[in-house]
C-alpha cells in the first residue's frame, strides 16, 4: 500500500493514459452502472412504499391492523425469537470447535455447516414433511399422541432453523480464527476457569462477528418464504408469517394490503442493510488502524 | 496435522459434540430421511418415470435455462458493477456499494411482488415495456428477470475483493508495451478475473435454481410454458402426492449437491490465481 502510494504522484500523464479508461468511457460505465442499480434494485423498492401508501394512509393502516396481519407479525417474531438464539448457541459452539481446534474431518464439517445455503427452500420445507408430516415417518406416531408440527408452528421453526442454520457459525468461525487462542491462553494461565474465558475473553472479541450473523440470521428468519409455505399449511391468524400473508392477499386480490405487509418487511430490509454497513465500514476502520499501527512499529524498529 | 491434545484451551468435546449433534438434529438427519424414503418406497423405474413425467421435465428446462440466463445477464452487468465500484470514484459510490446487498435483505416474497407489480402493463416500467411487446410480468422472461434480482450480490461480492486486490502492474506493463487500453482490459484484465466471474456466475446459477419465493409472484405459473421446478414440488405436496413431490426433489438436491462441488473446485483453482 505505501509503495504505491509513493509511486503514484510519479507517474506521468502518458502512462496513465494506458491504466485508465478515458473520461467518456468512465462517465459511461459509470452511466450504465447506476442506470442498472436505479431501474433494478431503487425501483423495485420505492414501488413498494409506494404501492403501500399510493392507497391512501387509511387503506394501508386497515390492512396492518387487521387481526390476521397482526397474528401474522406475532408468528414472524416469535418464529425468529426461536431460531435465531438457537443458530447463535450453534455458531459459538461451532466456531470455538473450529477455529480453536485442530481436529480430522474439519473441512467437510465446514462444508456441511454451509450444507443449508445450497438446498432449495422448498426442499429445505419438504424435509422435515417427509419426516412429520402425516404420511411422514413419524406422522402416524405423532398423531396418536395428539402433536401437530407439520401445518403448525412447529414446523414453521423448524424449517426456518434449517434455513437459516450457517449464518451466525460462517460468520464467527473466520472472525475467532483471526483472533487466535493467544488471549484465552493466557486468560487460563492466570487462573481464568474456562466458562470466565469464554465470558470475558473470547465473547468481547468476537462480538461485533456475532452481531454481523445475527442482523442476517433474523432477516432470513423472518423473510424466509417457500420452506415456511410447504410447511405451514397457511391457516390465516395461526401459522401464517409475514411473508405468508403478503401472498395469501395477493392472491385474495387485495394489493394494497399485500403492499403494506410487504412495506413492514421492507423496512425490516433496510434497517438490516444500514446496520450491516455501519458493522462493515467499522470492521474496515480498525482494519485500517491495526495498520497504521504496525506501520508505525515497524518505523520506530527501523 | 497436530492432535488436538496439545492445545490448551477447554471445551473441545463440549462444542464438537453439540456441533455435531445439532447438525445431524436439524440438518443431515431430515436430509438423510428423504433420500432413504425415496430410495425404499420406489424402485428406479417407478423414481425415473416420476422424476422425468413430462411436466417436470418442462420445469427443468425452465429453472435451468431461466438461471442459466439470469446468470448470465449478472456475470456481464455485475462485472461491470463491481468495476466501477472498485475501480472508480463517483458521488453516491458508497451508498451504491451498500444497496447491492439490497436482494439478500429483502425478503423474496417482496421482491417477486414488487417486480411483478413494476413489469405488469400498468407499472412504471410495463407501461414503457409492454407496448413494445416485453412482457416482464407472468411470462418466462419474468423468471429470468426475478432469478436476476435474486442473483446479482453473489456475482458483485465475489468480484469486488479479487477485482481490488488484483495488481495493476500488469496492466502497467501492458501499457508500456504500448497496448491501448481497451486491448489491456480484454486480454490482461479479464482473463485475470475469468475464474471469478465463473465462481460468481456459479453462485448466482445456484441461487437461481433453488429460488421459489420471488419466482412465483411474477411467473403466471402455467404448467409447461412457466411453471418452475420448486413450483411442482409445492404443487404436488398440495395435492398429496408425497411420492411425486419427493422424487423430483431429490433431483433438486443431486444438482445442488454436484452445483455445490463445482463450486467449491472453482473457488479453490480461483484462489490459486489469488495470493
Amino acid at each position: 500500500m505505501a509503495a504505491s502510494a509513493r509511486r503514484r504522484p510519479a507517474a506521468t500523464a502518458k502512462s496513465r493514459r494506458g491504466l485508465e479508461e478515458p473520461p467518456w468511457v468512465r462517465g459511461l460505465l459509470i452511466a450504465v452502472a447506476l442506470a442498472f442499480v436505479a431501474l433494478f434494485l431503487l425501483l423495485p423498492l420505492a414501488n413498494v412504499f409506494w404501492q403501500a401508501l399510493g392507497h391512501g394512509w387509511g387503506v394501508a393502516w386497515k390492512a396492518l391492523t387487521d387481526d390476521d396481519t397482526l397474528a401474522s407479525v406475532r408468528l414472524t417474531l416469535l418464529v425468529a425469537a426461536i431460531c435465531v438464539p438457537l443458530n447463535v448457541v450453534f455458531g459459538l459452539a461451532a466456531a470455538w470447535a473450529v477455529a480453536k481446534f485442530e481436529f480430522r474431518g474439519k473441512t467437510l464439517l465446514t462444508t456441511l455447516i454451509d450444507l443449508p445455503f445450497s438446498v432449495s427452500p422448498v426442499v429445505s420445507g419438504l424435509v422435515f414433511v417427509v419426516l412429520f408430516g402425516m404420511q411422514g415417518w413419524f406422522g402416524p406416531w405423532l398423531d396418536e399422541r395428539d402433536i401437530r408440527i407439520i401445518f403448525n408452528v412447529p414446523g414453521i421453526v423448524l424449517a426456518t432453523t434449517f434455513i437459516t442454520f450457517p449464518f451466525v457459525a460462517r460468520e464467527l468461525i473466520p472472525v475467532m480464527q483471526a483472533a487466535g487462542s493467544e488471549p484465552e491462553q493466557a486468560a487460563l494461565t492466570l487462573g481464568a476457569n474456562g466458562w470466565q474465558t469464554f465470558w470475558h475473553v473470547t465473547l468481547p472479541s468476537v462480538k461485533w462477528g456475532l452481531l454481523y450473523g445475527v442482523i442476517l440470521c433474523n432477516a432470513r428468519a423472518m423473510g424466509e418464504f417457500g420452506a415456511v409455505a410447504v410447511v405451514s399449511g397457511h391457516i390465516a391468524g395461526l401459522t401464517e408469517t409475514m411473508p405468508l400473508r403478503v401472498e395469501k392477499l395477493y392472491e385474495g386480490a387485495n394489493l394494497a394490503g399485500a403492499f403494506a405487509v410487504s412495506s413492514l418487511l421492507a423496512l425490516l430490509a433496510l434497517v438490516t442493510l444500514v446496520i450491516k454497513t455501519w458493522l462493515e465500514r467499522r470492521e474496515e476502520r480498525e482494519q485500517r488502524r491495526a495498520q497504521a499501527a504496525q506501520v508505525d512499529g515497524a518505523g520506530v524498529d527501523g | 496435522m497436530s492432535s488436538r491434545r496439545y492445545s490448551p484451551l477447554p471445551g473441545f468435546s463440549l462444542t464438537l459434540g453439540y456441533t455435531l449433534l445439532y447438525l445431524a438434529l436439524i440438518v443431515l438427519i431430515p436430509l438423510g430421511a428423504l433420500f432413504l424414503r425415496v430410495a425404499t418406497g420406489m424402485t428406479p423405474a417407478e423414481f425415473w418415470e416420476l422424476a422425468t413425467s413430462d411436466r417436470a421435465l418442462a420445469t427443468y428446462r425452465l429453472t435451468f435455462g431461466a438461471s442459466f440466463g439470469a446468470a448470465l445477464v449478472n456475470a456481464v452487468l455485475g462485472t461491470l458493477l463491481a468495476w466501477v465500484l472498485v475501480r472508480y470514484e463517483f458521488p453516491g459510490r458508497r451508498f451504491v456499494d451498500a444497496f447491492v446487498d439490497l436482494p439478500f435483505a429483502l425478503p423474496t416474497a417482496v421482491a417477486g411482488l414488487t417486480l411483478s407489480s413494476l413489469f405488469a402493463e400498468p407499472g412504471w416500467l410495463g407501461r414503457f415495456l409492454v407496448p413494445l411487446g416485453i412482457h416482464g410480468a407472468f411470462t418466462p422472461l419474468g423468471v429470468v428477470i426475478a432469478l436476476t434480482f435474486v442473483g446479482l450480490p453473489f456475482m458483485v461480492r465475489t468480484l469486488q475483493p479479487v477485482l481490488g486486490d488484483v495488481e495493476t502492474e500488469l496492466e502497467e506493463a501492458a501499457a508500456t508495451l504500448g497496448a491501448g487500453r481497451l486491448r489491456t482490459v480484454f486480454q490482461v484484465v479479464l482473463p485475470g478475473l475469468a475464474p471469478a466471474i465463473l465462481t460468481g456466475f456459479a453462485l448466482s446459477f445456484a441461487r437461481a435454481v433453488g429460488e421459489y419465493g420471488s419466482v412465483i409472484f411474477i411467473a403466471g405459473n402455467k404448467p409447461f410454458v412457466s411453471e418452475i421446478t420448486p413450483l411442482l414440488i409445492v404443487i404436488k405436496l398440495e395435492e398429496y402426492d408425497y411420492v411425486g413431490a419427493m422424487a423430483i426433489a431429490v433431483v433438486m438436491l443431486l444438482v445442488s449437491f454436484a452445483l455445490l462441488l463445482v463450486i467449491n473446485g472453482l473457488e479453490r483453482w480461483a484462489g490459486r490465481f489469488a495470493r
